[in-house]
């Protein structure tokens, strides 16, 4: 048998990323490629700046030091043909930056009415990124719009009703429609299982576990439940006072922690 | 069944040591200097006393547990991987295609049928759903888990039956390493028969297996060797504080939802 | 827009009500808004003596382009002689002493609310335009700020997002006023809340079109032969409303026309929206 080609081509990388509120207040040093195809996850416990990294990675909020660089392949310019293109995200300028987040970037926020616009039906919310990108077909859009509720396990008869008649889990299953509608290469969650019923967790976290691999998506993941992790994530960053302590193989960092905090972290889990 | 003579996995002076920082940073050495070699097609059974630590051994070549010192080597044709210091982002695409590992218990993930259990090691590396499909119900069928079963979740199964699960899943994707944690340890005759066939099977395809079978019968149908571990295990249990840390307690995880192993 | 400046013969007021500074800055403003057809322009609203919602946008403006010899006509959802209309008529045959019309193709300064004459246009005209609401992303984006980059960056897929629900509610796009539409191909506008009927006269007009919010204090400008696009779905695409009956004063089959309730048993009729217009056909008939 041949070696397997195990490596990936880099998709994004933090370069010492540092962007602190005050002192320990936000992360400091943050530095680490995410290849193609990998759901990185980012666990610690609140306050240790998990979320303030993900602000920062997903273009939302400038660091003070470090660079997110991220490998495009799409829209590479003509002359460049289909070369990676790396692009420093704050150097981009925001026209490029927004653009960015809209067609190969997505972000699932914890709360769905954060990234839903209640007032608009579900069908609309499912469309939008479509029509921002140009699609401009009725007919096209509500049958993308029945095809990813289906996809996502909402009732496609359900596409005219407005999110706010749906349920917590219902709404976090459209958010997620929404986002992955136009494909991304890359989708930051913030716990996007948080504020839902265990069981409505489970069921949201095996389609999250499909889509991930049908999609072939990168995803950053940022979480404090490590059982979440461990079935999401193929490899863990575990932060506390804003830096990263440990990262690996999820397995090993939760079976075989080497840093006294992730010790104390992965055997300070209550289990039913 | 001749086995290839160059070894597929070697270990070289393996070295485990957990540093409990709970406990003042004590240093529990778990194995010191084991030295194995395996060629395709050959079933390497471990060999020694019950609490000895067999399962540290299976789970460093899978990548749960760090090697603390020694080698531990896969040999292709075009060359070796060294496994002690390899990235964490090179197990995801080892695991799919090259490692492959039958642990004690399942760890179920809620929702999620037992044929799309099976099915996902496959699904995983982009085959085609209904060939998957087929393949899952095949060997469901073999492991004579019942039809109505298979479109269930396995959370609320017997052990047994999420052992044939477990086996299945374990089994479909013939990974060219295999690694079984007591396969069957909560079989019955009948079905223990069924995994000592997959076992020759697998054998005869080429594939290299590294094994802990407590059953004294199935061991001498499946071993072509016995490593022994005397001597290199030093008296710790397989994982230090294992009640402190009940993320990785297998046994603690069977049936709740909150233990899910890595599935790819 | 030549203005005779002092000479207004009412003591204590300047030429048409403005101070010659405002106007200046209006004018200002409104030379940056030609420049840039559909670019909703700031500019130092002033109080008027009216209140905000009865068109002290438009007021402004016309304020700001009168002249001496300009004629005005002013209209109120296509009448002449509504309150507003007549108000705001009068004021400026007071502060301004210009002559008035009420004949479309007479008028060199149209000031209008919610309509646009059904006789076309002509080169040299202007048509000022009163706006409550200039900004077309505000229903779905309350940030100023926001919507300021969504313009400066084209990012108008939340338009179509509105067009969307309207079919998915009522089977085809329902909005019939304030019909989005998008200039020269890149700032998507709304062209006050006039009937969609009359956007198809928003495009290639050979007219001068300002619009002006006074409580938001924004103005913006179509310039004469400028392409504007209602928006729609390759589907469905954009339509004007159709009436069954034609006007049932002067029969005409190609304007918009009110429903005007004629008693308290019911009855009701069709009628040209636009007074001048149905009034020139009834002339021309007799």
């Amino acid at each position: 048998m041949k070696r397997p080609q195990l490596k990936r081509p880099a998709l994004l990388d933090a370069r010492n990323i540092t962007r602190l509120y005050g002192p320990n207040q936000g992360c400091q040093d943050i530095d680490f490629t995410l290849h193609q195809g990998e759901v990185l996850g980012i666990v610690g416990e609140s306050g240790s700046g998990k979320s303030t990294l993900l602000r920062v990675l997903s273009g939302l909020e400038a660091p003070d030091e470090g660079q997110v660089i991220y490998h495009s392949t799409q829209q590479a310019s003509a002359a460049a043909g289909s070369a990676t293109e790396n692009l420093d995200l704050y150097a981009i300028g925001e026209a490029r930056r927004r653009a960015l987040l809209r067609m190969e970037w997505g972000l699932v926020h914890q709360n769905p009415r954060d990234g839903l616009r209640l007032g608009v039906s579900a069908g609309a919310n499912v469309g939008e990124r479509l029509m921002a990108l140009g699609q401009r077909h009725y007919g096209d859009l509500r049958a993308a719009g029945q095809d990813w509720m289906e996809r996502v396990e909402l009732d496609p008869r359900r596409i005219d009703d407005a999110p706010r008649t749906f349920s917590g889990g219902m709404q976090q299953r459209l958010q997620i429609a929404r986002t992955l509608v136009t494909q991304p290469r890359l989708v930051f969650m913030d716990e996007p299982t948080g504020g839902l019923d265990v069981s409505v967790q489970a069921r949201l976290l095996d389609m999250l576990r499909t889509l991930t691999r049908e999609l072939g998506l990168s995803v950053i993941l940022v979480t404090h439940d490590l059982a979440v992790a461990r079935l999401l994530a193929h490899r863990l960053m575990v932060m506390r006072q804003g830096r990263v302590v440990e990262a690996g193989l999820t397995d090993q960092i939760l079976d075989d922690p080497q840093h006294p905090y992730t010790q104390l972290l992965v055997s300070s889990v209550l289990t039913p | 069944m001749t086995a290839n003579s160059s070894p597929f996995l070697s270990a070289s002076s393996l070295d485990k040591t957990f540093v409990l920082h709970a406990q003042g940073g004590q240093q529990l050495a778990v194995m010191r200097g084991l030295s194995l070699s395996l060629a395709p097609g050959e079933c390497l059974v471990l060999a020694g006393r019950s609490g000895i630590g067999k399962s540290t051994l299976l789970k460093m070549v899978n990548g749960n547990y760090r090697v603390s010192g020694g080698r531990l080597t896969l040999h292709f044709d075009d060359g070796a991987l060294e496994l002690s210091d390899l990235p964490a982002q090179a197990w995801h695409r080892l695991r799919r295609d090259v490692i492959g590992y039958v642990s004690q218990f399942l760890r179920v993930v809620p929702r999620v049928s037992a044929r799309e259990v099976v099915m996902e090691p496959l699904l995983a590396r982009g085959c085609d759903t209904h060939d998957a499909h087929q393949r899952a119900e095949t060997l469901l069928a073999r492991l004579n888990l019942p039809e109505r079963l298979w479109a269930l979740a396995p959370g609320t199964f017997s052990g047994g039956e999420q052992q044939r699960v477990n086996i299945a899943r374990g089994f479909i994707a013939e990974h060219p390493l295999l690694l079984l944690d007591e396969p069957t340890a909560s079989l019955d005759s009948a079905n223990r028969d069924v995994v000592v066939e997959l076992i020759q099977e697998a054998k005869a395809r080429g594939t290299a297996m590294l094994g802990i079978f407590h059953d004294e019968e199935v061991r001498t149908r499946v071993a072509d060797r016995l490593l022994p571990l005397e001597g290199h295990m030093l008296g710790g249990t397989e994982m230090p504080a294992s009640s402190a840390m009940p993320v990785s307690s297998e046994s603690s995880s069977a049936t709740t939802p909150s233990h899910k192993e890595s599935l790819q | 827009m030549n203005t005779s400046g002092q000479d207004s013969q009412y003591s204590g007021y300047n030429f048409a009500y403005l101070d010659e500074q405002t106007k200046r800055m209006i004018r200002r403003a409104l030379l940056k808004a030609v420049a840039i057809p559909g670019y909703q322009v700031p500019f130092g609203g002033r109080e008027m003596p009216m209140p905000y919602g009865w068109g002290t946008g438009g007021m402004q403006l016309t304020a700001s382009i009168l002249g001496a010899n300009d004629v005005l006509k002013v209209i109120d959802q296509g009448a002449d002689d509504t309150t507003n209309a007549v108000s705001i008529r009068t004021f400026f045959e007071r502060v301004a002493h210009v002559e008035t019309t009420t004949r479309t193709e007479a008028a060199s300064v149209i000031q209008t609310r919610h309509r646009i004459p059904e006789k076309a246009l002509s080169k040299g005209q202007i048509l000022v335009y009163q706006v409550p609401i200039p900004e077309p992303l505000r229903f779905i984006e309350p940030s100023e700020e926001e919507t300021r980059v969504m313009h400066a960056l084209e990012e108008y897929g939340v338009m179509h997002v509105k067009l969307y629900e309207d079919i998915a509610r009522h089977g085809h796009i329902a909005t019939t006023y304030a019909y989005p539409v998008k200039v020269d191909e890149r700032y998507v506008m709304d062209p006050s809340p006039i009937p969609k009927f009359d956007n198809p006269k928003l495009n290639m007009s050979d007219a001068l079109m300002l619009f002006g919010a006074g409580r938001e204090k924004r103005l913006y400008a179509i310039p004469p032969y400028t392409r504007v696009k209602s928006l729609d779905f390759e589907d469905h695409p954009f339509e004007i409303q159709a009436w069954d009956t034609p006007c049932e004063l002067c029969g005409a089959t190609d304007s918009f026309l009110d429903e005007v309730i004629t008693d308290d048993q019911g009855g009701r009729m069709f009628v040209c929206s636009d007074t001048d217009y149905c009034q020139n056909r009834r002339e021309e008939v007799a």
